[in-house]
Parts: structure tokens; C-alpha cells; sequence
């Protein structure tokens, strides 16, 4: 567990108030132990591209959410494809392949 | 990083700061790893693109860099970075899925595959009235060693809105799934919905252990109570029972309490509680300390002696 200081510590320039102000919007939502925020590596690395995006890349605070449900929306497309794949036994994940490799050749060219 | 980092931004020479800065924001938008999870390749890129940055952004670095004194390679890389789409992949990625706090992995899921079956089904005549099962669902539940000692009801909430009761059996195992038909996604042209399959995690207990249908506790007794015997109160997972405890007992003593262990289930009996006494003496006063020394004069032992004779 990673606490509300310690991740501020480990983002170079990102202030208390930042992450306040994130948590408080949902954009990062850490597990709570005791009401207090406990951070895991995955909310950590979620800080730290969120912190990117606004500062590096200067996405504006109203936008930021915009950016985030889009990439979580990617992001949970490819976790249920993972799951789909790995329910497969070897064998069906080679025949899926082999049906799926032409058409997708296809689609990525149009 | 040892080609050109111009080349790498893909700037001239003497590109000012702002056209520096301008070209790097726009390749590291381009190639972020977390904005491309799919693309193996776009990490390594990304540190290329902010090394070349670190490098020419910093004045004193570039003019050391023109006149030759050091070179890109030279450079200090960027400390290892975990991506966020290292983990957004993984299972704890199911926290930030799309729809916010209270959506579902399993309600898009189900939205996906409807759509499949739907293209299929008006894809071939013969596909028109098949009906599909609905898909099971997988949830986790953690319960107390009392509730699975004892058997319980929990109240799940599930991330599509609906509330589950589920039965915890008395004698429930760590790790077990408990399978509630019918509680899953609903099926496809009115065919079946599939099932819930609830794993259940059991919280370790402070004191209670579990072997089998029976329970083992550690119970601390004074030295008076174990040598004068006399009833006291025992926790057991129903609540306290008087138990009595014999005169002259000592550390290690077992008694045994019928039916006190996890609760009877399957046709099986309720299993027993067996309680194993430690002795705690506390601070002796000074007349304890002279009663033990005269007690062990007249009587002495040696509670060693079987290991003394087994070495």
C-alpha cells in the first residue's frame, strides 16, 4: 500500500492539491482502508500519466476526463479480449488466429 | 539513445527552444505507451523521444552536445518506468473500467457478445432459433472463519445493480465456489441464464483453527486455575461456554468440547472444539516467589528430563 505522500514523493512536480483535487473527481480511485486513500502501483502509474497528459502534454483539466473514459474504454476492450483468448485452449487460439490474420490484414489496410 | 537526437525529433540544428518543444509534445503524444498499449515498440520510442528532449532542452547540454564533448549516448537514461498500461490489463484494471465506479467489465462484455450473436444469427437461417445459455459470471467474496465456521447470509452487491443473497454453508472451505444457478448473464433468445460462481476467501481467524469439522484454540489459563481447576468462560464460535477444568492441570492439558467445532452440514455432525491450556503465571509477589521455592524443594522435577534422555 502506497500512501497519499508517498505518491506525491514518487511524481516529480505533482502537488497535494493536484492529487486532492483528481481524487475528489474520481479520476484516480485508490482503494480506501479506514476512509484513507491506500495506493497501489496501478493507481500510482495512473497518476503519473494523468499528471502527463495535463502537464506535459497540456491537456486541460475540463479535457482530462474526456481522455480518461476513452482510455479506459480501450483499456477494458483489451482486458475482455485477454479474457476471451485465454479462455481458449491452445489449439482453438491457433484456428482463431489463422481465421482471424486475414481479416484483419484486411480491415488494417482499409 | 545512440542515434542523433535532432534526427530523433526530427528537427534542424538550429531549431529554436519553441520548435524543439513543439515537435517533441508532438511525438511524445504520438508515441506515449499508454496511449498505444497495443504497440510493443512504442516504449522504447517514447524514451528515444524524451532522452532526445532531456538532451536538447537543457541549453548546456545542447552546446556540449554541438561542439561534440558529449554524445547522445552519453547521456544519463531515464530511471525504469512502469506505464500505467502495464497494469490497466491485468485484473486490478477492472477498478478503472469505462463506465466509472458502479459499471461493469461483464455488462460491456455482454454487450459484445450480443452484438456477435446478433450478426450471426442474421447471418445463417439455421442459427435463427438457437438459444444460447447465458454466461457464467465469477465473483469473490472474503467471509470471517466465524461465518464459514457456523454457516451465514451475505448480501452481494453486484456491479450491474442487482443484489445477491447468498447461503454461506457451515463448514464452508477456503478457496470453495459456490455455484447459485441461474444468477449469471441472462441467456440469448430466451434460452437459459448462465450461473453465479461465487469463490469464497476465508479470513483467518485470531485465535480459532480449523482441522477438518474441529477447531483447535490456544486458551490461557492462570496457574491457579490450572492447578486448583475450576470453570471458566471459553470462546467458542457461538459465544462463550462454561467449561470446567480439572484439578492438577498443566500447559498442553486438551479438553475437548463436544460439538463446538464447525457446525453440522452435509449429514456430517457438528465437529468439536478442542481447547489445549497454557499456563501464564503473571508477576509473583514475594510470597508466591518463597511458596514456589519451598513447593520445588520438597517436590523437585525436572520437566526436561525426556529431552535430556532423547538427545
Amino acid at each position: 500500500m502506497i500512501t497519499f505522500r508517498s505518491v506525491c514523493e514518487r511524481v516529480p512536480g505533482l502537488t497535494e492539491a493536484d492529487l486532492r483535487r483528481w481524487l475528489d473527481q474520481d479520476w484516480v480511485r485508490p482503494e480506501r482502508h479506514g476512509g484513507e486513500p491506500a495506493f497501489r502501483e496501478i493507481d500510482v502509474a495512473r497518476v503519473r500519466l494523468i499528471h502527463e497528459l495535463h502537464l506535459e502534454f497540456e491537456v486541460e483539466e475540463p479535457t482530462v476526463p474526456l481522455v480518461l473514459s476513452l482510455l479506459d474504454q480501450l483499456y477494458a476492450t483489451r482486458r475482455q479480449l485477454r479474457l476471451v483468448l485465454d479462455s481458449l485452449d491452445p489449439p482453438a487460439r491457433e484456428t482463431l488466429a489463422g481465421t482471424l490474420a486475414p481479416i484483419i490484414a484486411v480491415e488494417s489496410e482499409g | 539513445m545512440a542515434s542523433d537526437p535532432y534526427e530523433t525529433l526530427g528537427v534542424k540544428k538550429d531549431a529554436t527552444a519553441a520548435q524543439l518543444r513543439s515537435a517533441y509534445l508532438k511525438l511524445a503524444k504520438k508515441h506515449h505507451p499508454d496511449l498505444n498499449p497495443g504497440d510493443k515498440a512504442a516504449e522504447e520510442r517514447f524514451k528515444s523521444i524524451s532522452a532526445a528532449h532531456e538532451l536538447l532542452s537543457d541549453t548546456e547540454k545542447r552546446a556540449r552536445f554541438d561542439r561534440g564533448e558529449i554524445d547522445a549516448s552519453g547521456q544519463e537514461r531515464a530511471p525504469e518506468r512502469k506505464f500505467y498500461r502495464g497494469y490497466a490489463e491485468g485484473a486490478q484494471g477492472a477498478r478503472y473500467r469505462g463506465a466509472g465506479p458502479g459499471g461493469a467489465d461483464t455488462a460491456a462484455f455482454q454487450d459484445i457478445f450480443s452484438d456477435l450473436f446478433r450478426n450471426a444469427q442474421t447471418g445463417g437461417a439455421q442459427q435463427r432459433d438457437q438459444r444460447m445459455r447465458g454466461a457464467d459470471q465469477h465473483y469473490q467474496l472474503s467471509v470471517s472463519f466465524i461465518e464459514a465456521a457456523l454457516g451465514a447470509s451475505r448480501r452481494l452487491n453486484l456491479p450491474d445493480g442487482r443484489t445477491l443473497d447468498v447461503a454461506i454453508p457451515p463448514g464452508l472451505e477456503d478457496g470453495q465456489t459456490l455455484r447459485l444457478r441461474g444468477q449469471g448473464a441472462s441467456g440469448w433468445n430466451s434460452g437459459p441464464a448462465g450461473d453465479a460462481l461465487i469463490e469464497v476467501d476465508i479470513i483467518p481467524h485470531a485465535f480459532f483453527r480449523r482441522e477438518g469439522d474441529d477447531i483447535h484454540l490456544d486458551l490461557p489459563v492462570t496457574a491457579a486455575e490450572a492447578a486448583l481447576g475450576g470453570k471458566i468462560a471459553v470462546p467458542t464460535p457461538a459465544g462463550p461456554v462454561n467449561m470446567s477444568i480439572p484439578r492438577h492441570s498443566d500447559t498442553g492439558k486438551q479438553l475437548r468440547l463436544r460439538g463446538r467445532g464447525i457446525q453440522a452440514h452435509g449429514g456430517r455432525p457438528a465437529g468439536d472444539l478442542y481447547v489445549t491450556l497454557q499456563v501464564v503465571i503473571g508477576t509473583p509477589d514475594q510470597a508466591l516467589e518463597e511458596a514456589l521455592k519451598a513447593f520445588y524443594q520438597r517436590h523437585p522435577i525436572d520437566p526436561r528430563q525426556h529431552m535430556v534422555e532423547a538427545a
